[in-house]
């Protein structure tokens, strides 16, 4: 008997098969874009040096009680105004900072009685146990929305001209790190890290006190 | 006699599909690649805050806390908020070695630049967050992520 050769396998169904796959991926894929608020813990410190004494007036302190209201420097406060109350305390610069600079390029009211420049400036937040943690992350992010709305001004200030087409200098340049993460840009990076001198953030939090 | 034809309609020619398997197998890998099957279902509630100055996380040198109330199919937990690693509930106390053999199973240049992304329902309250915090500081993994859902800058 002669051998036959073996018939030709119909590949048109190639296409419906791995239409049917495609499909299959397209519906069960969720690509994950996840996002959020990135902080630093203070390390844990058991050492027994004197904490330094920090003045009154450099200090801005946020309260949030069991209720979720808002206690900014003893007066009651709405969340909206949380923002703009940040901003005027960072940007006061009403003294000088530890090597005896003083602030020149705030912008705010230079009242004595507010901080004396953003170096020394701390924010100190402080909440209840019973406090929900949507208030806490939106009190959080108004904090966070100052520091970033000064160091946009600062960025737009001193290197707008390299950005000239963007509206928002500091997101551009972190955008810009974000994409040369594998080839160092040592200019930008240098001028990230000179921004962020300018108002560094300073926002310690208090634990909630244990009954 | 001649070589052309004169006149007569010339028929559109087909459109060849034997590339479309190609197409379509090119995209299916795509998709196939991009697939993330959940590793860990969640059995608690979880939703998310949301916030406007997030930022991007970065995914090879995450771990994710999450912290909520149990989920309506797990009930006989109870009504408090729980914390939950991987695939299962812990306590307060077993988030420090949780973390710590999260980071020992890392990449070895990634291990210094560990991120603990936590994912906390919006109605648990900032104690439990507080104390999760406090046991991130004793493992010595320091940086946090409050993971949110972005809005619209104002």
């Amino acid at each position: 008997m002669a051998k036959r050769a073996a018939p030709e396998v119909n590949a048109g169904s190639m296409a419906d098969i791995a239409f049917l796959l495609l499909i299959f991926f397209l519906v069960t894929t969720t690509i994950e874009k996840d996002k959020g608020l990135l902080r630093s813990l203070p390390p844990i410190d058991d050492s027994e040096v004197e904490p330094p004494i920090i003045k009154q007036k450099n200090l801005f302190t946020v309260l949030i009680n069991r209720r979720n209201q808002l206690l900014v420097e003893d007066e009651q406060m709405e969340l909206k105004d949380l923002r703009q109350a940040a901003i005027e305390f960072l940007d006061n610069g009403g003294g000088t900072n530890a090597e005896g600079a003083s602030c020149d390029y705030c912008q705010g009211k230079r009242s004595p009685s507010s901080s004396d420049h953003p170096d020394k400036a701390i924010i100190s937040m402080k909440h209840d146990r019973e406090t929900s943690y949507e208030k806490y992350i939106d009190v959080q992010n108004e904090l966070v929305a100052a520091y970033n709305f000064l160091r946009e001004r600062e960025a737009t200030r001193l290197y707008k001209r390299y950005y000239p087409n963007e509206d928002k200098v500091y997101a551009a340049m972190l955008a810009e790190k974000e994409k040369n993460q594998f080839k160092k840009d040592e200019e930008l990076n240098e001028r990230i890290e000179t921004i962020k001198k300018l108002y560094p953030l300073k926002l310690s939090e208090a634990e909630p006190d244990k009954n | 006699m001649s070589k052309f034809k004169k006149g007569g309609k010339s028929e559109l020619p087909a459109i060849s599909t034997a590339s479309l398997p190609d197409i379509v197998f090119m995209l299916l890998f795509f998709f196939m690649v991009a697939t993330v099957m959940r590793d860990s279902s969640l059995m608690i509630e979880n939703r998310l805050p949301s916030a406007d100055q997030v930022e991007k996380l970065k995914k090879d040198r995450t771990t994710f806390i999450y912290a909520g109330k149990p989920s309506s199919q797990y009930k006989q937990f109870g009504e408090e908020p729980r914390i939950q690693f991987n695939d299962a509930f812990i306590s307060v106390e077993d988030v420090q070695a949780s973390v710590l053999q999260a980071q020992a199973d890392m990449n070895e240049e990634l291990k210094s630049k560990i991120v603990v992304g936590l994912k906390v329902d919006k109605d648990t309250h900032a104690g439990l967050v507080s104390d999760i915090k406090q046991e991130l500081r004793k493992a010595n993994t320091l940086k946090v992520m409050y993971i949110a859902n972005a809005k619209a800058q104002q």
